[in-house]
């Protein structure tokens, strides 16, 4: 599920207590994770400033999505790249949870939004896009400011508040995006394989979708409230430290 | 080592304890000299909390680890022994029922934590369910009980052969798990958390359903390369059915009856268990083979990927199979692969 802030938040609040038990990544490692935060900050700033801009010419927020297209997927998917840094061990996160977080990412940005052209038009497109990319400018910043030792409790708390309706505002964006979709994968059996075939085998990706659908049922109350949780945790700590800042 | 002093100046106490004899009565019968014995004291505090939950005077040094879950049973009746996790430190390795008190590190008055390990479930009971699902709900899909497929096919039967024969084999292969359980297989643990069995459930009987839709289907293509393919995958599925079986019984004749006893496994005459020269859990391997030869007949992908998953586990399973068979026996065989031969 492409829960927007609470992938990241999950994975700090892991940051955070590494950062107080272990040394943390080498130094080598640091360099590297931080000149990859930068580009991602950068990446979806360049993103936001790419809709701003696309609704300021065309004078309404239709259709923006063909404006950041081509960033979008290529910053989005990027993002893979923090599965393998779970598994090398310079982040100490679950790579499980990680795979789990980005791999539903992706799969919103490809083998939705991209492959069933006729949602592109959806307002629930933007809904997604617009809370995505709030959360991870606030995400990767914050990330890059922890790995310098600089953190600025403005970024820290719009990590683990802005959440609170940037969570919901996604998910509802990519259920509605999902939900849109639907007519046209059955229409056209879209990534769908029948019977009789070779290997035996079939799958109904309408079928698949809506399977996927109902699992946010479960996994996003868990999740939020996951968040929620991290939430008192690291922002009850905050205001101590917030002092020798 | 200082703890072991303890417990050796612990034992020698009792033994001094004998030294001043009692004055003979007279009137007394025929005396027998009575050891006096050092009764410990055994307090269980809760893991979690150090809360004291239970005091055990009059403890005979003797007395079993198992013998101490009895006893801390008596006072707290929800949780049965088996559920039961005592250690000598919080944070530590569970005790072995069959640890002596006196023989541990711990004075006369032995402090000993627990944990609750959850409501438990006996591993006969779990392999029962999770192996009687798959061959019942196979032969639903077999004899295509309806509401499964269109209702036109329904209590109809196949027109290939190979279909017949992929029931057989699979009906068999989990008759076989069963009989094992009930008979074969010696468990050093009676008991697992309950919640492995709707893990375990979900797994097995999804699966087996999952390939038994698609090989029972009416729209069901046989292997291209027809009698060929299935009497190869045929030999194959036999050949590691029987492989499987010479383990369990190897395995279960390296343990005597009733014992938790732990030894090197060695190839015996049978030459099925020769395996055990190159691999660790000959099992396991043989059990991959079984179901490669089960896609190989079937050609179908769901029974591939079950394949591939249970490969994975079992890979998983072997090496730790293998590393603590490494780390209990410094004579164990260098050759030796976890699952499959020079390669994982």
């Amino acid at each position: 599920m492409a829960a927007p802030a609470a992938k990241g938040t999950s994975r700090t609040a892991q940051n955070d207590v590494a950062s107080i038990k272990k040394k943390g990544p080498g130094a080598l490692a640091t360099a590297y994770l931080v000149i990859y935060n930068v580009v991602m900050t950068a990446g979806w700033l360049v993103i936001a400033i790419g809709l701003v801009r696309a609704y300021l010419s065309k004078g309404s927020y239709h259709g923006l999505y063909y404006s950041i297209e081509r960033p979008l997927k290529f910053f989005q998917t990027g993002a893979l790249l923090e599965i393998l840094h779970c598994a090398v061990g310079i982040v100490p996160s679950s790579v499980v949870l990680t795979g789990f977080q980005v791999m539903s990412r992706v799969f919103l940005t490809w083998a939705v939004t991209h492959s069933v052209r006729e949602v592109q038009n959806e307002d629930s497109v933007l809904l997604f896009v617009v809370a995505w990319t709030v959360t991870e400018i606030i995400r990767y910043s914050f990330y890059t400011f922890s790995l310098l030792n600089h953190l600025p409790y403005l970024i820290k708390w719009a990590r683990y508040t802005l959440f609170i309706v940037l969570y919901p505002m996604g998910v509802t964006g990519e259920l509605l995006t999902i939900y849109a979709a639907l007519p046209y994968v059955q229409k056209t059996g879209l990534y769908s394989v029948t019977l009789p075939n070779k290997y035996n085998f079939s799958f109904d990706y309408y079928t698949f979708l809506i399977l996927v659908m109902v699992s946010y049922i479960p996994l996003f109350p868990q999740l939020y409230f996951h968040m929620m949780r991290q939430r008192k945790k690291v922002l009850a700590s905050g205001e101590e430290h917030q002092k020798s800042n | 080592m200082d703890i072991n002093l303890v417990a050796l100046e612990a034992k020698q106490a009792g033994k001094k304890a004998n030294g001043p004899k009692r004055p003979v009565k007279p009137t007394k019968p025929a005396k027998k000299t009575k050891k006096a014995v050092v009764f410990f004291e055994v307090e269980i505090l809760c893991a979690k909390t150090k809360d004291k939950l239970c005091f055990l005077d009059k403890v005979d040094p003797n007395a079993t680890i198992g013998e101490i879950k009895a006893m801390f049973h008596k006072s707290h009746p929800q949780w049965y022994p088996a559920r039961q996790s005592i250690r000598l430190d919080p944070k530590g390795k569970s005790l072995k029922d069959e640890d002596i008190l006196q023989n541990l590190p711990v004075g006369t008055t032995a402090t000993l934590y627990f944990r609750d390990l959850g409501a438990q479930i006996s591993w006969v009971t779990v392999f029962l369910t999770e192996y009687g699902g798959p061959l019942l709900l196979y032969l639903m899909f077999y004899f295509r009980v309806p509401f499964i497929y269109n209702t036109k096919y329904d209590f109809t039967t196949s027109k290939h052969w190979v279909v017949h024969l992929a029931c057989m084999c699979h009906s068999f292969h989990y008759v076989k798990r069963l009989l094992e359980t009930l008979f074969v297989h010696r468990f050093s643990h009676g008991t697992m958390p309950l919640r492995n069995i709707f893990k375990n459930c979900t797994y097995y009987w999804g699966f087996s359903a999952w390939m038994a839709y698609y090989i029972n289907h009416p729209l069901y293509t046989p292997p291209a390369y027809g009698e060929q393919q299935v009497q190869l995958a045929l030999i194959i599925f036999l050949f590691c059915q029987i492989g499987n079986f010479s383990i369990h019984i190897a395995l279960r004749n390296l343990r005597p009856p009733g014992s938790k006893t732990r030894k090197i496994p060695y190839p015996t005459k049978n030459p099925f268990t020769w395996l055990f020269l190159l691999v660790s859990c000959p099992n396991y391997t043989y059990e991959v083979g079984s179901w490669v030869g089960f896609t190989v007949m079937t050609q179908c992908l769901p029974v591939a990927f079950f394949t591939l998953v249970g490969f994975i586990q079992m890979m998983i399973w072997a090496k730790g199979k293998h590393r603590s068979y490494l780390k209990e026996f410094r004579d164990y065989p260098r050759l030796r692969s976890p699952i499959l031969p020079f390669m994982l």
